[in-house]
């Protein structure tokens, strides 16, 4: 089983790497973009647990390691076969 | 006063550090290996500046979990001395031994200079060698130290005095070009309530010689071995 997580900054706080390609891309012409905010993705896979122990032990892992949840949030979710890279 | 100079994989100040302590303020010394669950009875534990594990994920965040780290904070919670340099005060927010976290500088760029520091708590056990409003000059050197905390965080650290060390001009003034990272309120350096766990960006053991171009962090040294 693989899951993905994504973490990303909370909107309270500011993200100047997330600027920083907002402005380039405006500069590039793409005028449209309104926001950009910049994340880490982590695929993790997982071995000899249920899918519902699994749904338990993601939120753990993000909330204790993956991200600090002073200045991070995160979403997760089970890869199925056809989203795998 | 026994220290104890903690050293992760990446850590690159322990030497420094541990020097300063040994052969500039002539105190029992010892290393103290991440992978130990032993303190070796010493007095004040020093987390060094450094990359712990590569700074991989966040900075100090994999350190945290270290097997002395457990001990450290256990160490910490019954009244021992913790004092954080640069890496070491990011493992410390990590740890929750302090509040908040640490964000890229607002420049986006590593930054490596002397600073000046306003002290605006010399009543600690890190900084009673030091006045209320003494400007020092310390180096700093990090990419990620830009504090960050809640405003309610913030507002409880101003009220209880936590905050010890701003990012000031060369006359003492918190403008904004001198606060080189970002940090909320100027922080440079914290403690907890319960003042017995320092963490500051800029490094003493940098400037504890005059051949360094400083003394001026000596006295947070000088501070904790006062008796």
């Amino acid at each position: 089983m693989r899951v993905r997580i994504l973490v990303s900054f909370k909107e309270s706080v500011l993200d100047p790497q997330g600027q920083t390609v907002k402005n380039a891309l405006l500069t590039l012409g793409y005028g449209f973009v309104k926001d950009v905010r910049q994340g880490k993705v982590f695929e993790i896979e997982l071995d000899g647990i249920t899918e519902e122990q699994a749904r338990r032990a993601i939120p753990e892992i993000a909330d204790k390691v993956l991200a600090n949840p002073i200045i991070e949030k995160f979403t997760w979710e089970i890869l199925t076969e056809k989203k795998k890279v | 006063m026994k220290f104890g100079v903690v050293t992760f994989p990446g850590s690159n100040c322990d030497y420094d550090t541990f020097f300063v302590l040994r052969d500039v303020i002539r105190q029992p010394t010892v290393f103290l290996w991440h992978k130990d669950h032993n303190l070796e009875g010493v007095d004040c534990v020093v987390l060094p500046g450094g990359f712990s594990y590569g700074d991989y994920l966040r900075s100090g965040a994999i350190a945290r979990f270290s097997p002395l780290m457990q001990e450290v904070r256990e160490f910490a919670d019954r009244g021992g001395l913790v004092l954080g340099i640069c890496n070491g005060f990011q493992v410390l927010l990590e740890l929750g031994l302090l509040p908040g976290a640490m964000l890229r500088n607002k420049h986006l760029r590593f930054i490596c200079q002397f600073v000046h520091l306003r002290v605006d708590n010399p009543e600690t056990r890190f900084t009673r060698r030091t006045r209320r409003g003494q400007v020092l000059r310390i180096p700093i050197a990090h990419f990620d130290g830009h504090y960050f905390s809640p405003p309610e965080t913030l507002r409880e650290l101003e009220e209880h005095g936590q905050v010890v060390l701003r990012y000031v001009d060369e006359k003492g003034e918190p403008t904004e070009a001198a606060n080189v990272n970002g940090s909320m309120a100027s922080i440079a350096g914290l403690i907890n309530r319960r003042g017995n766990v320092l963490g500051m960006m800029p490094h003493p053991e940098r400037a504890s010689e005059a051949l360094l171009g400083s003394e001026d962090g000596r006295l947070i040294f000088e501070s904790l071995v006062q008796p």
